[in-house]
């Protein structure tokens, strides 16, 4: 018999909130892409979990798109990064406080 | 549930994934060095890839190893060592007091929230899909050609937009990362007609000086 699916979803879904905890207290730009990557494996890992229960290549189909809108996004964010690094001289997102009211 | 006996190599295939994923992704919230951070990485990734295969998703777990582990992660540790980011950089203070806590707090709740929720609801105890869209999913190396099938067809236009933003990311993505060209007053520029009517000093040829303070321009 297979891996039943609610044990992969409770492991996405800590690894969810591993990715979340990391966003939430790292201060590191780079390091907060990375959770944000391990949000995004998460979801995937949910996706691919549904599409075997439901029987449905639907739930694939979209991880593939997520997998193509998550390489665009890292690299316009990584862009980001080093432009503000080259003005900043620092990735530390507490130091980007221009924008506060 | 938990009653039933599985298949013994199934288990460990998981278990392993399992580790690998959840050690990556405590490398890399934990890790001082990004470096280290982006090699943890790599580690949860490998772990969700093989959590791919185990559920018939074969093209995926190829896409997952190449596209993210061998290019994304790639893309960070370039970026890493190209900014010479260091881990002293990085002090470990809290602006927010207790903002460590609190978060640890938020994301437990709501892990245990969504898992509570799945323990008690219909969603995996097993029983099947009421939608009418699904095709039936094929196991094994079948797969693949489904995959291409629903992508070419079904969500035809949605791949298409997928060129699209491919094409603004790489154009955002080079206008973000380009150095500015520098329009001080130390740069410059000789006027070629001058030179050639031999009215101004010729200097070995170049076509623009550089002055005092401007090395910066060299290095580039």
């Amino acid at each position: 018999m297979t891996i039943p699916a609610s044990w992969f979803l409770v492991l996405a879904a800590v690894l969810f909130g591993v990715g979340a905890f990391g966003v939430l207290t790292r201060r590191s730009a780079l390091i907060m892409f990375m959770c944000i990557e391990l949000m995004l494996n998460a979801v995937n890992l949910t996706f691919v979990t549904f599409a075997r229960t439901m029987s449905d290549i639907g739930g694939q189909t979209t991880v593939f798109f997520i997998m193509v809108v998550a390489a665009a996004e890292v690299t316009v964010g990584l862009g980001i990064v080093v432009a503000v690094f080259r003005r900043r001289e620092s990735t530390s997102v507490d130091e980007l406080s221009e924008l506060q009211g | 549930m938990f009653a039933v006996t599985y298949a013994i190599p199934d288990v460990l295939v998981f278990v392993v994934a399992a580790l690998c994923i959840l050690g990556g992704a405590l490398g890399v919230i934990a890790m001082k060095n990004p470096v280290h951070s982006a090699l943890s990485l790599i580690l949860c990734l490998l772990g969700v890839a093989v959590a791919f295969l185990e559920q018939n998703a074969d093209f995926l777990a190829a896409v997952e190893v190449i596209v993210y582990a061998g290019a994304i992660v790639v893309l960070f540790l370039f970026v890493i060592m190209f900014l010479g980011v260091d881990a002293s950089k990085h002090p470990h203070v809290e602006p927010l007091v207790g903002q460590r806590w609190l978060a640890g707090l938020g994301v437990v709740i709501t892990v245990a929230g969504v898992i509570t929720l799945m323990v008690n609801s219909d969603w995996v105890s097993g029983v099947m899909s009421t939608s009418t869209g699904g095709t039936g999913l094929a196991t094994g190396s079948g797969n693949v050609t489904q995959l291409g099938d629903s992508v070419f067809t079904t969500y035809l236009l949605a791949f298409e937009a997928t060129a699209g933003l491919l094409i603004i990311a790489v154009v955002g993505a080079v206008l973000l990362a380009r150095r500015e060209r520098p329009a001080d007053p130390d740069v410059e520029v000789i006027d070629v007609e001058k030179v050639a009517l031999g009215v101004a000093e010729e200097d070995e040829g170049e076509w623009w000086i550089i002055k005092q303070g401007s090395s910066e321009e060299v290095e580039s």
